[in-house]
């Protein structure tokens, strides 16, 4: 009876796609930025695999059908930013100032705090690019040699966070033009952070979908550099 | 018909962009090639918005969802994460909001600046 039911094609989907409408209920209802949908759907998903013992690679089988799309997801991103493209053009040194400097905050605040933790230069690599989209950071990460399961754990970890902490830290330091937060969102907190920008605007969204791209590369031009400071 | 046609260019731009993160040995991922080009058609005009927008938005609003089974694999790597996830969640809490910080204040600076200069130049105007 089990076997059946985890084995369907449909029960990883299923379970995702529920536990997120329910946690996106519980964040309507109670209206406290810790009961972030994602944070609390992820968290519900590992309770009951874990508790119904379920390996994750069966849930995996059939959930993969949501990894799967969002390759053509990301693709779209290109839909709220040609629709934006003017305000892009018009606020280029904005744009790329903030996104520079946001980078490099990066990577020296987790370069500093990992050798006040005295972490190993490997652990330090590896989180170098928490904050870059899961497919470039795999790879920067590789070549920094870091541990790349480590990576993509902090990169989700670091998406989740941000999508939870935008709009809080947005109050507290009184970031309201919608490019910025777009901007802030999209850089700290890359694919994750750019579905909570795209909830809050078109411009943020479009904002956001540009960070990606830019802290992406220059997170790969940065981290070798950053890297032979290391040795 | 609509959705099937704005479904073929969507997947013809994400295969594309496989095909060069396969064939070229750039750290580009597939989405990024795939949303530079699409990018690209629409402001050549060999993509109209209207080819891609109800679908493209379909995936844009379902996009936090997808995140979840990646999400959900931490947990086949709690045993190498456990002894340094302590560490792990300090640096990654403090940095990101540092990051998101300095990048918005960095932001609302430079457009605060520009916007008075507008200001002052539509006044002398």
């Amino acid at each position: 009876m089990k076997e059946a039911i985890i084995n369907s094609n449909y029960f990883g989907l299923i379970l995702s796609i529920a536990l997120f409408v329910l946690a996106v209920e519980l964040k309507s209802r109670f209206k406290l930025a810790i009961l972030n949908p994602l944070l609390i759907s992820t968290l519900m998903c590992i309770a009951f695999l874990t508790f119904l013992d379920i390996p994750y690679d069966t849930y995996k089988s059939s959930a993969c059908m949501l990894n799967f799309l969002l390759t053509p997801a990301t693709v779209c991103l290109a839909i709220p930013m040609y629709k934006q493209l003017k305000l892009l053009k018009d606020n280029l040194l904005a744009v790329f100032s903030a996104i520079t400097a946001g980078t490099c905050c990066s990577l020296l605040s987790i370069l500093v705090m990992g050798k006040l933790f005295s972490l190993s230069d490997e652990h330090i690599a590896t989180l170098l690019p928490k904050s870059i989209t899961t497919a470039i950071g795999m790879g920067v990460s590789e070549e920094a040699g870091g541990i790349v399961t480590l990576t993509v754990a902090g990169i989700i970890i670091t998406g989740i966070l941000g999508n939870m902490i935008a709009e809080s830290i947005f109050k507290i330091f009184h970031i309201t033009h919608p490019i910025a937060k777009g901007l802030a969102l999209g850089t700290s907190a890359h694919a994750v952070g750019t579905a909570k920008a795209l909830e809050l605007g078109e411009v943020e969204g479009a904002m956001s979908s540009l960070s990606i791209c830019v802290a992406g590369i220059l997170t790969v031009i940065l981290v070798p550099i950053v890297n032979s400071t290391l040795v | 018909m609509k959705f099937v046609k704005e479904i073929v260019w969507i997947i013809a731009f994400t295969f594309i962009g496989e095909a060069l993160n396969a064939l070229l040995p750039l750290p580009v991922p597939a989405g990024v090639y795939g949303l530079i080009l699409l990018l690209l058609s629409l402001v050549t005009g060999l993509v109209k918005l209207s080819d891609v927008e109800a679908t493209g938005n379909f995936l844009l609003d379902t996009m936090t969802l997808m995140f979840i089974p990646a999400a959900v694999g931490i947990m086949s790597v709690t045993d190498v994460l456990l002894p340094v996830l302590i560490p792990y969640i300090i640096m990654i809490v403090i940095s990101t909001i540092i990051v998101m910080t300095v990048t918005g204040l960095v932001a609302s600076a430079i457009l605060k600046h520009k916007e008075s200069k507008n200001i002052k130049k539509e006044a002398s105007v």
